[in-house]
């Protein structure tokens, strides 16, 4: 009896993952089908790069390609070094004391504010206050600022993983404790790091909220970091908020999807090619 | 204090935070030559030598008295910088610790920290740790390939062979031979038999019978 209630359980359990894991993927497949099918009818060489014209319903989106990848770059260069270097303070200059719990919960707390928030924050500081305007630098602050807590909890998370006999071997062949991060410990944390800043990519191209405060949505061609600019998303929003044309929209929209698809394939294949040279 | 020994050990103690991991310790170490040291598990003979190239300055919350002189030099003076002296006292571990980079990189670790940049001369370094190591022969044509795809004794080997590519004075050997099969064992202890003419060693051996096979 034992037995066969066991083989009962057995089987629910195993019937219910099947179906977690097949809705799940049953979900991403409609997504990604529905806004390619109904995307990449728009999608021409010409639709990567013309300008919009007639406020989106013709021509292309080569202004808002360059204003995503402007935008993500900026955030990822500021936050990068930034989250990396708290992650190294945490783990490897401090031990855990007053100070670190507080720079964790700071960090925490960060992650969980809406990114509409960071986006008045961005308006009232950079492009108020600084007096930076509507320009790809308050967006892409803003954007660094949304994303740190991810980029320093992914950054720690590697360090951590790291065995403690690494150090040990470092300081033992007479490395100073910033040799044994540079040679050692970041080269090892890498992976990880570069994961974090992958997530953190996905959700700059992703973000409307915050960039619409902050970056504005001009459709012009952006000519320094002081333009203002539209990215994908906010394009897609407003062609489809303001019914502008819902065909150029899921077009921009089904541009985005292979952008990002694109970033990830080349981003992996590096990343699996730093991993196996050091295996 | 006499010179014919390398280190002195004087009435050292050594705490991890209020657990007292070393008692009163007094040794004397001669110049060159192995010097065994016996002791139950946990008895801190690990601690005692991570004591003699400061490894445990890494740890928080500990606390040591009594003095450990190299060469007459008290190595605890606040004057002497950990990682000179780190250079000067090698130390292998107890399992093999190959760093995850290549054979070549592992080796150059030390000297390049240390100011060695050229490539002519980091290769003739290299090229003499392993024949030291008696490891050169084994891997000579694939020093380019990973350092994690050796075998555990090549492993072992190639971490003496990074601590003698610093040219040390002394070396730290933390039951080198735990986890190696025989084979392997002999040829690191064949390696040993060779390197007491020119290092002072301070070895925590394996077994009695190791002991009594290597050191004098």
């Amino acid at each position: 009896m034992v037995y066969r209630a066991r083989y009962i359980t057995q089987g629910i359990a195993k019937v219910f993952i099947w179906i977690a894991a097949l809705s799940t993927i049953g979900v991403m497949i409609l997504i990604l089908f529905q806004v390619l099918a109904e995307g990449i009818p728009a999608l021409h060489l010409r639709f990567f790069l013309d300008s919009p014209k007639n406020m989106g319903r013709e021509g292309g989106i080569l202004p808002t390609i360059i204003g995503t990848f402007a935008l993500t770059a900026v955030a990822v260069l500021f936050a990068t070094p930034l989250g990396v270097g708290t992650a190294i303070f945490l783990r490897e200059y401090t031990r855990e004391s007053r100070i670190s719990r507080m720079i964790r919960f700071g960090t925490d707390c960060l992650a969980g504010v809406p990114s509409i928030i960071f986006g008045l924050f961005g308006f009232v500081f950079f492009v108020i206050y600084l007096n930076m305007g509507w320009s790809i630098l308050s967006g892409g602050l803003t954007l660094a600022a949304m994303i740190l807590p991810t980029i320093i909890s992914t950054a720690e998370e590697a360090i951590k993983g790291i065995p403690p006999s690494y150090r040990e071997v470092s300081y033992s062949l007479g490395g100073t404790k910033w040799q044994t991060v540079t040679h050692t410990i970041l080269p090892s944390a890498l992976p990880g790091i570069f994961t974090g800043i992958l997530l953190s990519v996905g959700r700059s191209i992703g973000e409307t909220a915050a960039v619409i405060l902050t970056a504005g949505s001009s459709l012009m061609m952006p000519t320094s970091l002081f333009s203002p600019i539209r990215t994908m998303s906010v394009h897609f929003y407003i062609l489809a908020r303001e019914g502008i044309s819902i065909k150029m929209a899921y077009g921009t929209g089904a541009a985005l999807i292979l952008l990002v698809l694109f970033v990830n394939t080349v981003a992996n294949w590096l990343l699996n090619r730093y991993i196996r040279h050091r295996a | 204090m006499p010179l014919e020994y390398k280190m002195v050990i004087k009435d050292f103690s050594f705490y991890y935070q209020s657990f007292q991991a070393l008692r009163n310790i007094d040794l004397k170490i001669s110049t060159k030559g192995i010097f065994a040291i016996f002791g139950p598990a946990r008895s801190g003979k690990t601690t005692l030598l991570k004591s003699l190239n400061r490894l445990t300055d890494l740890i928080f919350g500990t606390k040591h008295t009594g003095n450990i002189f190299l060469d007459g030099a008290d190595i605890y003076n606040p004057q002497l910088s950990p990682t000179q002296l780190r250079r000067r006292i090698g130390m292998v571990f107890d399992l093999p610790t190959p760093l995850p980079m290549s054979i070549f990189d592992n080796m150059a670790y030390g000297p390049k920290l240390g100011g060695t940049t050229q490539k002519r001369r980091l290769s003739e370094i290299i090229e003499k740790g392993l024949r030291s190591a008696v490891l050169w022969d084994e891997v000579k044509d694939r020093l380019h390939t990973s350092a994690l795809r050796l075998s555990g004794g090549q492993q072992q080997r190639l971490c003496i062979a990074r601590i003698l590519a610093l040219e040390p004075e002394v070396l730290l050997l933390d039951n080198p031979c735990s986890g190696l099969d025989p084979i392997s064992t002999a040829s690191i202890e064949e390696t040993l038999r060779q390197l007491k003419n020119e290092y002072t060693i301070i070895l925590v051996p394996n077994s009695i019978q190791q002991a009594s096979r290597v050191a004098d």
